[in-house]
């Protein structure tokens, strides 16, 4: 049977971008002078395994690149080198490297090396001009010597076969060597003639049943070769006196056949060894490596206890519908209740299993930040708080570059250098906080720094400069921070290439809010500005309203309504523009009519006694104008994008129990078309402001 | 069919190595360092010991000397699975009562002929 070693491909590259977070976040602690022993050895021990491993799944520029570190690792480990930041910086970049070249061969691509030769020169240059003796860790895998006990330059060829004379130590059995096993191994080489010499076992009393006391005379017939023979007694060298003689055809000599009990017939062991040698693995082609998850084993010991009750209540359920009456009707309200809540627990250890800890994001910043900051010449601390907050992977795996962007605005933008922070009265080193939190059904990380703050000023100059408020418009300090979003913002007054070309923020709010989150920003100017971001706990599954407009049912997420209530005509305004608003206590909250969005060609003139669903957009409220109320329920969610098209308010589309296709509405996307269907900025900025407007 | 006891920091190559053995009808127990090693050794005895060299909280060599102590474990084969060929590295190995070694790249096929080596 052979065993296909591709199926572990998948673990290893998992366990090797681990082993290099590892490597990389050891090189800082080192670069920063927190070196201690374990430091260099988990990074030693990464490299290493990633050598082990690449070696296996014959991912060679791996091996031999990895193999140069080793040995530089080797010797900082042993004290031989000396630790400077050249080494670690080029220890870094190695990181970068083997991180490259494992992405491409986990996509099966041919990796781009120059980058790798680069290094590998370095590192090379580094090993050879130090102060090791650094032959040992040669390129040279090999470096085995050949045993000297070997008194022949026989052409082996021409032998016939060899007499042995194996003579063991007293100490070769304190190793687990067992020379009846040498033996037999020897045994399979070909036909062989075993004699032993006992004459060295000395009397009871003075024997020590731990040694060895035998040694033995072998003639083993066949055409072997030396290397054969000296690999069998490989882990005993230095154990025991070995001789061996080759013995040549001309020279026949006699057989000499010894009854050695111990001995098996070589024949069966022949046998054995060409069954073994008949299985090598056949040439398969290398299989797709699935992306995968680490998954506690309690949490999958829950799911599958989960399932037998599961299959319990089934088995139950079909046997009451086998012969049902009315009068079992309780049993079946019981079952069926049963079964509901053994699906949603099922579902949602399921939905757990999805969930990682956000330091898997956060991981990667202390290196952003030691990487920028030497770069830009400032002094910054990281925070990382709440590493431990669980998201859903995927939701994670997206949102790893919006971070990065935020981070490095932070860093480029946000902090000040040291002598600009003395001059201000700051601390000369500046920090940029990550903290993730859960609040409701959403997860939420900020990203805050205590740098110079954003400045209303330069913002508001600049959308008015680019048309996109007018010079009247009365705004909030957050409706200014918001235009940093708006397509084509850009502040810095020269760019950089830390955080390119000021095109970033809307693309930061584009991502986010496509995977149905929100993100807002609040600065005071000078003291730091904090950027939050919002973000749905999962994709998978939503806790839906059901409700109708048009005859057609749609679902909102119910983590985005805050109540549903009917309009009473005193509590109706209208404002600038036509938007009509809704006075909500103290609150005006601006009405969207989803029939006017969804364009049913129904339009209600008086609002009286009408529905209407207050939900959440970003801090703000907005009312929607529904027909009917329906249940709540869990939906799944399936993606209109795979299966359609992107449409914009709908952030995707659910299949109901009745069997009917819903959809799912985003809230930003419809009060964006609901403003676009008005006039397009100014009742937006207008309903951003409502409390000084009304 | 042998009671062969695994130890490596690598959950790939232990894996590996576990499903191997067991393809072969081997009973196989995983411990992913030196520690959790002898604390499995001394619940019960193996008839081998397959472990890594490189590992947190225990390494290879002190595991194998550590092991020697327990008189279960006197006699018992230990290999180690390495990717140091070198002489030295191969008599440390000894020294600390190893009974010999697997070089890496992990090849399921010499694992199993190595096995064969030293199991009764």
């Amino acid at each position: 049977m052979a065993i296909d070693l591709e199926q572990f491909k998948g673990i290893f590259f998992e366990e090797s971008f681990e082993g290099l977070d590892a490597m990389e976040s050891g090189l800082l602690e080192m670069h920063e002078g927190g070196m201690n022993l374990e430091t260099v050895n988990t990074i030693f021990r990464a490299a290493h395994s990633i050598k082990g491993g690449s070696g296996t799944f014959g991912l060679e520029p791996i091996t031999s690149f990895t193999h140069i570190m080793e040995g530089l690792l080797d010797e900082m480990r042993e004290g031989k080198r000396e630790i400077t930041p050249e080494i670690t910086n080029v220890l870094l970049e190695s990181v970068d490297v083997l991180r490259e070249l494992m992405v491409a061969f986990q996509n099966h691509e041919d990796p781009d090396v120059t980058h790798m030769e680069k290094l590998r020169d370095q590192l090379t240059s580094i090993r050879d001009s130090g102060s090791a003796e650094t032959d040992r860790h040669s390129d040279s895998q090999d470096d085995d010597e050949t045993p000297d006990t070997a008194q022949t330059e026989a052409k082996e060829t021409t032998v016939e076969g060899w007499n042995i004379s194996f003579h063991p130590h007293a100490g070769l059995l304190k190793t687990g060597n067992d020379p009846a096993l040498i033996l037999r191994e020897l045994s399979d080489l070909g036909e062989i003639t075993i004699e032993v010499d006992d004459s060295h076992i000395p009397s009871l009393p003075e024997m020590d049943p731990e040694a060895c006391y035998l040694s033995w005379e072998i003639h083993l017939k066949g055409a072997i070769t030396q290397e054969q023979i000296t690999e069998v007694f490989e882990w005993v060298e230095g154990d025991c006196d070995l001789e061996l003689t080759p013995v040549y055809p001309e020279r026949h000599r006699e057989d000499r056949r010894s009854k050695d009990r111990r001995c098996a017939t070589s024949d069966d062991r022949r046998q054995e060894n060409q069954r073994q040698q008949a299985r090598r693995p056949g040439d398969k082609a290398p299989s797709t490596p699935a992306t995968t998850i680490r998954v506690d084993t309690d949490r999958i010991d829950a799911i599958i206890d989960m399932v037998g009750e599961l299959v319990i209540t089934q088995s139950m359920l079909s046997q009451l519908g086998e012969d049902f009456d009315m009068d079992k009707l309780d049993r079946l309200r019981d079952g069926l209740e049963e079964l509901e809540r053994n699906s949603r627990d099922l579902q949602e250890n399921i939905m757990r299993i999805r969930m990682q800890p956000i330091s898997f994001a956060f991981n990667r910043f202390p290196r952003v930040v030691h990487d920028l900051s030497q770069k830009l010449g400032k002094k910054i601390r990281l925070e990382l708080i709440g590493e431990e907050t669980e998201m859903d992977k995927t939701v994670m795996e997206k949102i790893n570059d919006p971070l990065v962007h935020l981070v490095r605005n932070c860093l480029d933008h946000g902090l000040e250098g040291p002598a600009e922070r003395m001059a201000a009265g700051k601390d000369d080193e500046g920090y940029v906080r990550l903290n993730a939190f859960h609040q409701g059904g959403n997860i939420v990380v900020e990203v805050s720094d205590d740098g110079r703050g954003l400045s209303r000023e330069k913002i508001l100059n600049k959308a008015i400069e680019k048309g996109l408020v007018k010079e009247t418009d009365t705004l909030t300090d957050e409706a200014v921070f918001m235009l940093l979003f708006e397509a084509g913002f850009s502040t810095a007054e020269q760019l950089s290439d830390i955080s390119g070309r000021g095109v970033g923020l809307d693309v930061v709010r584009r991502n986010i809010e496509s995977l149905g989150g929100g993100v807002e920003v609040q600065s005071r100017f000078g003291e730091g500005s904090t950027f939050t971001i919002r973000l749905p706990l999962t994709l998978a599954v939503l806790d839906g309203q059901l409700f109708m407009v048009g005859g057609d049912t749609y679902v909102l997420p119910l983590a985005a309504i805050v109540e549903s209530l009917q309009i009473r005509r005193d509590a109706l305004g209208g404002v600038a523009g036509d938007a009509e608003v809704y006075r909500l206590r103290d609150e005006y909250i601006p009405i969207v009519r989803l029939s006017e969005v969804f364009s049913t060609g129904e339009y209600l003139d008086d609002l009286e006694n009408a529905l209407l669903v207050v939900v959440e957009w970003g801090e703000k409220h907005i009312g929607l104008l529904v027909d009917a109320l329906l249940g709540q329920q869990q939906v799944v969610i399936k993606s209109l994008e795979t299966n359609y098209e992107r449409v914009r308010g709908i952030s995707g589309a659910t299949i109901l129990g009745d069997g009917t296709v819903s959809l799912i509405l985003d809230i930003s996307g419809l009060v964006e078309i609901s403003y676009a269907m008005q006039d397009v900025m100014k009742p937006r900025l207008a309903v951003e402001n409502g409390r000084r407007v009304v | 069919m042998a009671c062969i006891l695994a130890v490596d920091d690598s959950a790939s190559m232990r894996q590996m190595v576990a499903i191997v053995l067991k393809s072969a009808g081997h009973d196989v127990v995983q411990a992913d360092d030196g520690v959790h090693g002898l604390a499995a050794a001394k619940e019960r005895p193996f008839d081998l010991v397959l472990t890594d060299v490189n590992m947190p909280a225990m390494d290879g060599l002190t595991l194998v000397a550590e092991l020697r102590k327990l008189p279960s474990f006197k006699f018992t084969p230990i290999l180690l699975l390495t990717t140091e060929c070198s002489q030295e590295k191969k008599m440390e190995g000894k020294a600390a009562g190893a009974t010999g070694w697997l070089v890496k790249p992990f090849d399921p096929d010499k694992l199993l002929a190595t096995i064969k080596k030293v199991l009764r």
